[in-house]
């Protein structure tokens, strides 16, 4: 049995499939008609709900498309929707300011990005958000709006982000405590199963018992396969709370991160060790996405365009994979076997991932190269690692998304630097390998000429940013911005 | 019985307060509380009828053939299926073409686009449905599609003939000029990406009647094309519109084959059922903006006047006439833009392909015919070494020499030379120039580029008939009034402007004008809410309606009370009369019901003026013209071919505004939708005709971060419309979408900075970030291998299609 909070309804639910999604409940079993479909994929945020988490003895807020995202996700959580922000007569701050600045016209994202916007006034209030136009964007990244143009929401959004608390959102942590420890958070229905470990050792046990099981993460791609794909996957395994796979640490060496954090969740830690990838994950899918993907997931899934891969290579990360024959570890570069196809073994998982640590002469660069900016796949995915003897390249390896069919180390490329002088020179030969490394598809994202010409031009990006230690990307350059 | 008279009068509304609906007022969307609460009710949330069916349609994997078999035994057998829907149980009907045939309900004998509906599914759940489809056992003799609109010109294989416009004798002209370039232009096409897709209810009524819910923006077609294809009266079946979740053209005519398969299969089973289209099939089934292929050969003079164009435009229909003959006839009436042509010749095809049959759009063939006169007059201006702008400039329609469009309507009114002038000020586009010129000259990976152009856009439908509009309106006893109008809200804030209409001709409150569904048994034999003209037209039958109902009770007055008619004045809630004597609005229409007078009428309007002869390409087709100019500056990064619009500054021509916080709306809204369609949104078809863009995921319209950080707004002050309009408003819809050129026209600046402004890169539309990097390399391999050639810029294939 599941048990959560609906607005501030405890509900208990089993004998329901498991990959009922949150929207299917909420408007075909619930009637509650306010959250809308948009395209039941997770890429325009008009389902979009908030989810209250028990995060340290308190509830955060986050924003998260409904459309993909299984029931059974929602065990010890609030689920809050657009029916509860009302309190009374009164319009929630936000709606008030949604409809004072003209923020909707059809109305049918508007749900969708008046929940948005709530959890980032939540997180603002937090301390956690933050209120300038980069802010606001963020919030608004997973939320497509057809009619308005985003301008009279961002005015909306500034003009609210000072309100107070509401009411009705009184902290509810200690009822959702209660309400955690008072099911198993496992739903049975017939043959279909979601089961919820909390530890490695039983999740390893499920999976050697139960080979035909999925295993659900933020189930941003797995939940494509049930709402695009009308798949009916009976047996989910989620990951959410198995606490080996949740830790978020750092050593003198290295960063450790369990593979079912959320990108969120490492978001402070990624920024603190690696601001080049944090950047990166900024762009990684919408808010809500990263509210609910996890780098264990994006490693997993093994796709050719996935943004931490690339990174991750250039980085020399190692993953530490569990299954019933215990733990065993190896570097990411000997993962990725073909398309879609992984070193995992029958009934083994990743458990974290380890990052080396960056040294005082080592360089990291990330670039992503999509149609648009926020919330599209790459069509190339860039990552450069360098150890530095003054001007002269000790050591390089480059992570590439986008060239292969799977996520790629460029080798011919690394060797054409390695010892050279870092230098126009050096970078225009080593460019010149690139063909070398890769021979990328033509499809709907790019062709495969431009993005060999791109690659070896992100490798001149590069030089040119470290050797005027400024940024060349029109989107890091900064205008004035005013709201009016 | 009681006397309607007693009805209480709501104590919160003092009668005597200030009217405060009214015209000219920046109220809100008069549904923006239920938006943001999440009360307003879409078709998929309505509360659903008992022994409701969901129904989804099975559609074809091939592009092009004969179907040779369509076993669905297996679909029948699958759990939850009710019935299963092919054309041989059609009663009626089976084409639904909107003007020409060529629409079949369901593919008849032959299939012509990847994603044609063959069949339908009625089930007891929505994926029950879905999953049935796949149990369909189908055989197609797979032809050869036709793809390439060129090459279906070449063939002369066409939706409709091609047709043409002229003044003057164009190739002497250009024959006669000191300069001549020629160049062509692939324009992209464009999804709606409406957020709720396609969707209808049908629930049969007694004696075989039919109601229907439609997410549409034509219901009087739904009306027609249900009954035809059920062989029923018109009068047996209504259509309701509440709202729609977005239109923007794309639910005009591709709203009705839904609502048909909804209407059938409920005949068949004799149930209510629900046919809501999932995103990829709504993507994979409708029509979308057609992409077009222009091309033009211009002479001009050394200042960059033009003296002759020669303007080729195709469009690429898909499989069947929609509206296409309007659409392309449209793109050839704005082929000029801004622009005088002293002699001009203009050509439009109307190419077949096999794809889904494309449709109406935001602009209506207005942007795809507008791009190909921006191109010219960049490329002209890089041709004489001058600034776009002055080049623009000089080319204006100005009158009365320089005033005759190519159909031979004069542009009367001079809004545009005062618009772009304003707005060159406002937006510093001199000093802007020269700072990014030093920019540029110091900035050796990131270049910036900058553009004004400016938009003028022919307002009425260029079908006479469809010029009209009728209302109806009740005023209830309490002095709250009922409206309907035949058009549709999309989220435009069609009502809430009808309504600000009718409070400020009857000086009442805006809230107690009450607006609900569009009906047709309300309001019959309506035009669609397109081209621009919902507040146009139907804001005038509302007005009029209004004013014989306030002709009515002026009359009473001035019979009972023996008063001069001039003497009665509906002010503030308040009808004054005689001497210094006044009554409620309440007070005066209970008083007017007791003495039996009729407090229902309905209202009409047609469109006066306009007349068009299209044998001849002569005439007056629109009623006036809508204005507008936008300044973009973009940043481009030379390395990726990525970039951004930092800044955007418009100014708009809405006469007076009926509403200047919804006409702001449609501005601001309009021109981030072109700003998608001319950059990050790309339709992308397979060589086989399969359309690989077919959700979000894939097909990428802008989001929060692409709206330029700043982007000034501002509506022209001070211009009534100089035509008699509702009070002398002019239309906003589409017009603004075009504005979005000027973000394009930027891009190309920015990339002709790499050659000195010297050459004027090909840049095919949507300008991805690919196109551009393309653009630049080409422009920097031309700068470094040749001389600047001012003469003819050559056509050249994009390396990427």
């Amino acid at each position: 049995m599941i048990r959560f909070l609906l607005n501030d309804q405890p509900v208990s639910l089993d004998n329901v499939e498991p990959g009922l999604t949150i929207l299917q409940y909420l408007r075909t079993t619930l009637g509650l008609v306010g959250t809308k479909e948009g395209c039941a994929a997770g890429d325009c945020g008009a389902c979009t709900v908030v989810l209250g988490t028990l995060e340290t003895g308190r509830i955060q807020y986050h924003a998260i498309n409904a459309c993909i995202t299984p029931i059974g996700s929602l065990h010890g959580k609030q689920l809050l929707t657009i029916e509860h922000l009302q309190h009374q007569e009164s319009l929630h701050p936000i709606q008030q300011a949604m409809v004072d600045c003209h923020g909707s016209q059809c109305g049918f994202c508007t749900p969708g990005v008046v929940m948005s916007l709530f959890a980032w006034q939540h997180s603002v209030q937090q301390g956690v958000a933050v209120v300038d136009h980069h802010g606001i964007a963020d919030a608004l990244s997973g939320n497509l709006c057809r009619c308005t143009g985003y301008q009279p929401i961002f005015r909306a959004a500034a003009k609210v982000c000072g309100a107070p608390a509401q009411p009705q959102f009184t902290d509810l942590a200690a009822q959702l405590q209660a309400l955690q420890a008072d099911a198993d958070g496992e739903i049975t229905c017939g043959d279909a199963h979601f089961f919820c470990p909390t530890s490695s050792a039983e999740l390893a046990r499920l999976l050697a018992d139960r080979p035909e099981a999925r295993l659900v993460a933020g189930a941003t791609d797995l939940g494509l396969e049930i709402t695009l794909q009308l798949k009916r996957l009976p047996v989910l395994i989620q990951t959410a709370r198995v606490k080996e796979m949740l830790k978020l640490e750092d050593t003198a060496d290295a960063l450790y991160i369990g593979a079912a954090v959320t990108y969120t969740a490492m978001q402070t830690k990624v920024e603190e060790q690696f601001p080049a990838f944090a950047e990166l994950l900024a762009r990684l899918g919408s808010r809500q996405i990263r509210n609910q993907g996890t780098l264990g997931g994006n490693i997993a899934n093994a796709s050719p365009v996935g943004d931490a891969p690339p990174v991750l290579l250039a980085l020399d990360a190692r993953l530490h994979l569990r299954s019933l024959d215990g733990l065993r570890s190896l570097p990411i570069s000997q993962f990725f076997t073909g398309y879609r196809a992984t070193m995992l073994r029958p009934g083994e998982f990743i458990e974290s991932v380890e990052i080396p640590k960056l040294k005082a002469n080592e360089v990291l660069k990330v670039y992503k190269i999509s149609k648009r900016f926020d919330d599209d796949i790459s069509a190339v995915c860039f990552a450069l690692w360098l150890k530095l003897d003054g001007d002269t390249i000790a050591d390089v390896r480059i992570g590439f998304g986008g060239m292969a069919a799977t996520p790629a180390r460029a080798i011919h490329t690394e060797n054409a630097l390695r010892g050279q002088v870092f230098s126009e020179a050096s970078v225009q030969a080593a460019g010149a390998a690139l063909t070398r490394d890769f021979q990328p598809l033509d499809d709907l994202r790019a062709s495969a000429a431009y993005r060999l010409a791109v690659a070896a031009n992100l490798l001149r990006r590069a030089w040119l940013e470290w050797r005027s230690g400024e940024t060349v990307q029109v989107m890091t350059w900064q205008p004035q911005v005013r709201h009016a | 019985m009681r006397k309607l008279t007693d009805t209480p009068i709501s104590p919160r509304r003092p009668d005597d307060a200030k009217a405060a609906g009214g015209v000219g007022k920046p109220l809100p969307h008069e549904s923006a509380r239920k938006h943001v609460t999440g009360a307003a009710l879409y078709i998929d949330d309505l509360p659903e009828p008992s022994r409701l069916l969901h129904a989804a349609v099975g559609c074809s994997q091939v592009t092009c053939g004969r179907i040779k078999s369509l076993a669905l035994d297996e679909v029948m057998a699958q759990t939850g299926v009710v019935a299963v829907l092919t054309l041989a149980d059609v009663p009626g009907h089976t084409d639904i073409g909107p003007v020409f045939p060529g629409d079949p309900v369901l593919a008849d004998g032959e299939v012509k686009f990847w994603g044609q509906p063959l069949f339908a599914v009625a089930a007891d759940t929505f994926d029950n449905a879905r999953r049935a489809l796949r149990f369909a056992k189908v055989e197609i003799d797979a032809e050869t599609p036709l793809l390439d609109p060129l090459q279906a010109v070449a063939e002369n294989r066409l939706v409709r003939p091609t047709h043409q416009l002229a003044r003057g004798d164009a190739a002497a002209a250009i024959a006669a000029a000191p300069k001549v370039l020629e160049a062509e232009l692939k324009v992209g096409g464009q999804e709606h990406f409406y957020l709720e897709g396609q969707a209808s209810v049908a629930i049969p009524q007694e004696d075989g009647a039919m109601h229907i819910h439609s997410s549409t923006q034509h219901p009087s077609e739904v009306q027609k094309l249900v009954a035809e294809v059920l062989a029923l009266p018109l009068g047996a079946v209504t259509v309701e519109t509440r709202r729609m979740g977005g239109g923007f053209g794309g639910k005009e005519t591709q709203a009705a084959q839904w609502a048909c398969l909804a209407a059938l299969l409920a005949r068949k089973t004799g149930r209510p059922v629900k046919l809501r289209l999932p995103r990829a099939d709504d993507m994979i089934m409708t029509g979308k903006r057609h992409p077009f292929v222009n091309r033009y050969r211009v002479g001009f003079d050394e200042s960059g006047l033009l003296l002759g164009a020669e303007i080729t435009v195709t469009g690429d229909c898909g499989h069947s006439p929609d509206l296409s003959d309007a659409i392309v006839d449209r793109a050839m009436f704005h082929a000029d833009n801004a622009y005088y042509l002293p002699a001009a010749h203009i050509v439009g095809h109307r190419a077949f392909t096999n794809t889904v049959s494309h449709t109406a759009f935001r602009g209506f063939g207005g942007p795809q015919g507008m791009m190909i006169i921006e191109r010219a007059m960049d490329d002209i201006a890089r041709a004489v070494g001058a600034d776009p702008l002055d080049v623009r400039k000089r080319n204006l329609y100005r009158g009365p020499e320089r005033n005759i469009t190519p159909y031979h309507q004069a542009v009367e009114s001079d809004t545009l030379t005062q618009v772009i002038e304003q707005l060159e000020s406002s937006s510093d586009y001199r000093a802007r120039r020269e700072d990014i010129g030093r920019f540029n000259e110091t900035s050796p990976v990131l270049k910036k580029g900058l553009a004004l152009t400016p938009v003028k856009f022919g307002i009425s439908f260029t079908v006479q008939h469809l010029n009209q509009a009728g209302a109806l309106l009740h005023v209830y006893t309490d002095g709250s009034v009922h409206l309907n109008h035949g058009g549709t809200e999309m989220g435009q804030g069609l009502n809430t402007k009808v309504a600000q209409i009718v409070a400020e001709e009857l000086q009442v409150d805006i809230d107690r004008i009450h607006i609900t569904s569009t009906r047709t048994d309300k309001v019959p034999n309506t035009s669609p809410t397109a081209a621009s003209s919902g507040a146009d037209l139907n804001g005038q039958a509302a007005l009029a309606a209004a004013r014989i109902i306030k002709q009515r009770l002026t009359d009473f007055l001035v019979e009972s009370e023996k008063v001069p008619p001039e003497s009665v004045v509906f002010a503030a809630n308040q009808v004054h009369f005689g001497e210094g004597r006044a009554l409620s609005f309440v007070e005066l229409v209970q008083r007017a019901y007791l003495a039996r007078v009729s407090l229902s009428t309905t209202g009409y309007y047609r469109t006066p003026k306009i007349h068009y002869d299209r044998a001849k390409g002569r005439g007056r087709p629109f009623f006036y013209f809508a204005t507008g100019a936008a300044v973009s500056e973009v940043l481009v990064d030379t390395l990726t071919g990525e970039y951004r619009v930092l800044r955007a500054d418009i100014l708009h021509d809405v006469g007076n505004s009926l509403n200047p916080a919804l006409d702001i709306g449609q501005v601001e809204g309009a021109f981030i939708q072109g700003m998608g369609w001319l950059t990050t949104e790309e339709l992308r078809w397979d060589g086989q005709g399969r359309l690989l863009t077919t959700g979000p995921a894939t097909y990428k319209i802008p989001t929060a971060a692409d709206m330029p950080p700043e982007f000034n707004v501002a509506l022209l002050e001070s211009r009534p419309n100089e035509e008699a309009t509702v009070f002398r408003s002019k239309a906003v819809g589409e017009p603004p979408f075009m504005l979005a050129i000027s973000v394009w026209s930027a891009l190309r600046d920015a990339i002709s900075s790499l050659a000195d402004y010297r050459i004027s890169p090909e840049l095919d539309t949507p300008a991805t970030p690919e196109r551009v990097f393309w653009a630049i390399r080409q422009t920097q391999e031309q700068a470094a291998s040749e001389q600047p050639n001012s003469a003819r810029v050559s056509p050249m294939a994009q390396r990427n299609p």
